[in-house]
């Protein structure tokens, strides 16, 4: 007990400069994702065969495999098979890999949730904006947009905090995050060497920050309640 | 002269023909019932008028003015066929209001959206937001609204639902309002008063066309009715004949149904 109140301070340090690091992939993908899954929903509902059944392939591969093997070959594939790295080296190279991943990966899901919003909507909605002489535009803006954000928030936020623990994936390519952090006073770091409990503590980091969101979300959900 | 011009309407969908040449007139101020079982193209029909379908075949003239011809199809830009659809309204059986505004705000919506093309706009936005709302809030009055004005629709009941969206159909000032089955999403205690008002506007010369399955009311209120059977106008007159002593046999079938089911 003794022992880990006196590594507590180096390792709160260095789990805080790894959560740094699971914080920016957070937000990454979140910033990417949010609209490219709009942009995919709206392929996936295209009209035109081609882009409709491309995309749905898309959102099929990635959904359907799993995330840690996606890491894998996006950050492996370009250097090992195709002998042009294109990722750069060290840990901003990794941090962009798994951006890339992470971003692709949430980004179907998120158009899934996306087409479903859109699509749910009664087609009574369209047709009560045109009748009074609304543009489509207008119907979307005015009478739509809002109906649909309510529909999604619910799905995107459990999404949400399913990414915030799915970043821990990113260890499988060395990304300096927490879990990484954590696992360094493992084999030895800054003095500190055989201890699992930093590695244990991690999840401390995870369940607070899971808090945090749950409440945000929480938020922006009772804010649309108003109406049904 | 009629303000209503509807000439041999046709409409298919794939190889399933909905309308087969309907003709009728509307003369202003007074109302039309249209009855007929379901399937027999009443919907599809006021669909077309207010141009969610297009119909193979036809004429459609308001005051004279051509608003469709499908021998001499032009071809429809955005704008013109915004302005050619509110001659028309149409309040819908599902209401279809827009939840997230209040009942004010549903009847204010369009109108406001619609000002903005106005070229005054910019410079009297107050006093033209001000007169829409000042005119919804009377709207809403006549309808029995006035102390539900900031209510969602989710806090109003069905009929309550249904005079909202007659107020938010009569706002923009539609040549011809059109129901479709006004009450038949009511509870039986609730179409008393949507029908109320609906007969309040027919005191009113509202021009209107009204498919209901309310015989009672299709007779009483209607200047004229039209039975429509299989896509075809059947018969069609003033209601008296048509409901008391019907030429077709079909229209006598009809009715019968309505006399055993009460
Ligand atoms: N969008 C559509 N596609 C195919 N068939 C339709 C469509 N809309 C209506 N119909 C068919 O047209 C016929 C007339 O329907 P409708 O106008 O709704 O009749 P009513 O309102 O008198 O009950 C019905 O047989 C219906 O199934
Ligand atoms: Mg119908």
């Amino acid at each position: 007990m003794e022992q880990i109140l006196q590594q507590m301070p180096i390792v709160i340090g260095a789990l805080n400069t790894g959560f740094l690091q699971t914080l920016k992939l957070f937000f990454v993908t979140l910033l990417g994702a949010l609209p490219l899954g709009l942009v995919i929903a709206l392929g996936s509902m295209s009209r035109s065969l081609v882009i409709s059944l491309f995309t749905r392939t898309i959102v099929w591969i990635v959904r359907g495999s799993p995330l840690m093997i996606q890491l894998l070959i996006i950050y492996y594939f370009p250097g090992l098979v195709l002998h042009t790295p294109i990722w750069g080296g060290g840990e901003s190279g990794r941090f962009l890999a798994a951006s890339v991943a992470f971003i692709l990966n949430y980004a179907c899901y998120f158009s899934e949730i996306y087409r479903g919003g859109i699509q749910g909507i009664p087609r009574g909605q369209d047709e009560a904006g045109l009748v009074l002489g609304m543009t489509p535009r207008q119907i979307f803006f005015h009478v739509k947009l809002l109906q649909m954000i309510k529909a999604i928030v619910p799905p995107i936020s459990n999404e949400i905090m399913t990414l915030v623990k799915d970043t821990s994936l990113s260890r499988i390519i060395a990304l300096q995050e927490i879990i990484w952090a954590g696992q360094s006073f493992l084999k030895g770091s800054q003095g500190i060497s055989g201890a699992i409990w930093p590695l244990f503590f991690t999840a401390v980091y995870y369940l607070v920050w899971n808090g945090i969101m749950t409440i945000v979300l929480g938020r922006v959900e009772k804010r649309l309640n108003y109406f049904r | 002269m009629a303000i209503l011009e509807v000439e041999h309407i046709q409409k298919s969908f794939g190889a399933t023909r909905v309308l087969d040449d309907i003709s009728f007139t509307l003369e202003k101020g007074k109302t039309l019932s249209l009855i007929g079982s379901s399937g027999s193209g009443k919907t599809t029909l006021l669909r077309c008028l207010n141009f969610l379908e297009t119909p193979d075949q036809g004429v459609i003239r308001v005051t004279g003015e051509v608003l469709l011809d499908m021998a001499q199809p032009q071809k429809q830009t955005a704008a013109l066929l915004r302005k050619k659809r509110l001659h028309f309204g149409l309040v819908f059986q599902s209401f279809n209001l827009f939840p997230q505004y209040t009942a004010l705000e549903n009847v204010t919506l369009a109108g406001s959206l619609l000002a903005r093309e106005r070229p005054d706009y910019r410079e009297h936005k107050k006093d033209i937001l001000a007169e829409l709302e000042a005119q919804a809030m009377d709207l809403l009055t006549q309808m029995g609204l006035r102390d539900r004005a900031e209510r969602y629709p989710h806090q109003l009941s069905g009929g309550q639902c249904q005079r909202v969206a007659i107020a938010r159909a009569l706002a923009l000032h539609p040549d011809i309002l059109c129901f479709d089955e006004p009450t038949s999403a009511l509870d039986p205690e609730l179409t008393g008063e949507v029908l109320r008002v609906i007969r309040e506007l027919a005191e009113r010369e509202t021009t209107m066309m009204i498919v209901t399955h309310e015989m009672a009311f299709a007779r009483d209120v209607a200047d004229t009715v039209i039975f429509m059977d299989d896509g075809k106008i059947c018969e069609q007159g003033d209601p008296r004949e048509v409901f008391d002593h019907p030429k077709e046999e079909r229209t006598r079938q009809f009715l019968a149904r309505y006399r055993q089911e009460r």
